[in-house]
């Protein structure tokens, strides 16, 4: 596994989308180093041949008739909005 | 109809006493008084009302609520009541008709605020009912109040919400336990009659049994997730707080049921949760019980470990079979469960952007600057750290090492149990290792905090139910909580040996000095 020196902060929160503050960058690199050492017990488990779970039940093949049925209205989807102009979300230009 | 009859499980005190005050007695009780028109809905919804208006104050609970909305909802009940009874009609078996339950401030109620008490959705109203909602209200229950959490439901001590620490109500300067801190809270500072929480790694047991009240987490699947705002989406799962396991009884089959909307909820039919496990009381049902042997080492609090080994031994008392099992990966849980359910989490999170609804920063000058800002803006330290986490898990050149490994331990965890199944019908552990601890206690050691889980987390990772009962005291006088993990939708059996114990102990009629 990993170690926790290759935690490279900058690029994990470029990664997420986050900007991060000075100190938060500080705390964070020191708490989660303790946590990602705490998880390199993990590479004490022998998993050979040991398929991964990603789910407890697996449904698969969940089919649904493709009927058309009301949804939210154009008001509603839009009250949440944090700008809007009509029926329209606002964003700064992102084309020149 | 079954709120009438006494059911053998309690028979050792008078099911028919009701509790000091109306707003501590429980849907059984409260039903039973509805139903001959001694009570009306409205008369208890205000009585609620008046005791979260005096107590929340101290305790915290509420993120908000709406009076006026919850009287119209009890209002409505009432008449309902009336009308079944006016056009002759047999009084169809509705334990929840009038009964106002609490909701977690993650689960949408169309027209009220969601905030999972974070500044990234402070403003938002819900545009649409969740499907456990939904049910609530089918089932004649007044949703009330929008509770307290950690960020996102990340955290164990409800410290992590951006609105205020939620108090416990048996000693202020103590977490309630989290991540439905609020939910836990109010059910037991006489705040709501039962509430909703969610529990992704024991948000719903561990709070639970740091206020001494029920809280089951029900088998993944069984509950659907609709509406619900996601943290790990293959770990999550809806369940209800209560007075009484009875109630959560009662509770669990108004919410469950497979739903179109969840793809995950499973097509099980389901069953009447309460006579089922009336009945299996009945049936003289001697069970067998599992004691891991792993839940009972370092870390575990001397008291919390002395009242499970007196449950354990009431159990025994009842001709209970009980027998150590081995859940040799416990120790791997925790370490797995963070990888997974962060790795979930800075999946799920990433729709808040900023654009289309949560809160967006005014000083973004381009598209790319709104997801930056908005999210360093909108998000507390806690959430911003499992992103972080989860993100680094996940991204190129990690992913085997941590995630996929991670995922190949929760096999071998999920296989514990179930080996352990073939022996023995539930496995019973302490809920939490200590009883509630100080405000600010661990606050600044997030791997502190996550150790905290070391008894819940096993469950979520293998899908499994299970239940936390009040089982005890400490000498300080903070409560106690018993688990007891069942197998996958069998809540019946596991409410059953639930209510075994409940019945032969008064620990849940206790109340905290307000």
């Amino acid at each position: 596994m990993a170690k926790p020196i290759d935690l490279n902060l900058d690029h994990v929160a470029n990664l997420a989308r986050l900007d991060l503050t000075p100190e938060e960058r500080a705390r964070f690199s020191t708490q989660l180093g303790d946590v990602l050492a705490y998880m390199a017990q993990l590479n004490e488990v022998d998993v050979s041949g040991v398929e991964p779970t990603a789910h407890a039940f697996p449904v698969v093949n969940v089919w649904a008739e493709d009927v058309p049925e009301p949804g939210l209205s154009v008001e509603d989807a839009l009250r949440n909005a944090p700008e809007r102009r009509d029926a329209m979300f606002v964003v700064p230009k992102v084309v020149e | 109809m079954p709120c009438s009859s006494s059911p053998r499980w309690s028979s050792r005190r008078s099911p028919e006493a009701v509790s000091e005050e109306l707003y501590y007695s429980t849907i059984s009780e409260l039903s039973r008084l509805l139903g001959r028109r001694e009570l009306s809905a409205v008369e208890l919804m205000r009585a609620v009302i008046e005791r979260t208006k005096k107590v929340d104050g101290r305790v915290g609970a509420f993120n908000s609520f709406d009076e006026a909305d919850a009287l119209a909802q009890a209002r409505a009940s009432d008449e309902r009541r009336s009308k079944a009874r006016g056009d002759g009609a047999a009084a169809p078996s509705r334990p929840l008709e009038g009964i106002p339950v609490g909701i977690k401030d993650v689960i949408s109620v169309a027209g009220q605020p969601l905030t999972a008490s974070s500044r990234m959705l402070a403003r938002f109203v819900s545009p649409y009912d969740a499907t456990v909602t939904l049910k609530l209200r089918e089932a004649g229950a007044t949703c009330w109040g929008r509770l307290n959490l950690d960020e996102f439901a990340m955290g164990s001590s409800t410290e992590n919400s951006a609105f205020g620490v939620t108090s416990n109500p048996w000693d202020l300067e103590r977490v309630p336990g989290g991540s439905s801190g609020g939910s836990a809270a109010a059910v037991a500072a006489g705040e709501a009659v039962a509430a909703l929480g969610s529990d992704t790694g024991g948000s719903i047991r561990q709070p639970a049994a740091l206020c001494n009240v029920v809280g089951l987490k029900p088998t993944y699947g069984r509950v659907s997730r609709y509406g619900l705002i996601a943290f790990a989406s293959s770990l999550d799962q809806i369940g209800p707080f209560a007075r009484s396991v009875g109630d959560a009884a009662w509770v669990l089959g108004a919410i469950a049921g497979h739903d179109r909307r969840d793809s995950t909820s499973v097509k099980a039919e389901v069953p009447d949760y309460h006579g089922g496990m009336a009945a299996l009381a009945d049936s003289g049902r001697k069970w067998r019980l599992g004691i891991p042997k792993e839940y009972f080492g370092e870390g575990l609090d001397s008291e919390v470990g002395a009242a499970v080994e007196a449950a354990i031994g009431e159990y025994r008392g009842l001709g209970c079979e009980v027998r150590e099992v081995s859940l040799p990966h416990t120790r791997y849980a925790v370490a797995a469960y963070y990888i997974i359910a962060t790795a979930e989490c800075s999946s799920n999170l990433a729709r808040y952007d900023g654009v289309r609804y949560g809160s967006r920063s005014g000083g973004a000058t381009d598209a790319l600057d709104i997801y930056f800002r908005s999210r360093a803006e909108g998000f507390g330290p806690e959430v911003k750290r499992r992103i972080i986490l989860g993100t680094y898990v996940l991204s190129s050149g990690y992913y085997d090492a941590y995630y996929l490994r991670a995922q190949k331990v929760r096999t071998l965890i999920r296989r514990d149990f179930l080996e352990a199944f073939t022996q023995v019908d539930a496995i019973l552990t302490p809920t939490s290792p200590t009883p509630a601890f100080r405000k600010g206690e661990k606050a600044a050691d997030p791997l502190a905090m996550y150790l905290n889980d070391i008894y819940t987390i096993g469950v979520n990772l293998a899908g499994l139910p299970a239940i936390s009962i009040p089982c005890g005291f400490t000498r300080g006088g903070l409560p106690i909580g018993l688990q007891l993990i069942g197998q996958p939708f069998r809540e019946t059996e596991l409410l059953a040996i639930a209510g075994a114990y409940e019945g032969h102990t008064d620990w849940r009629t206790r109340r905290p000095r307000l």
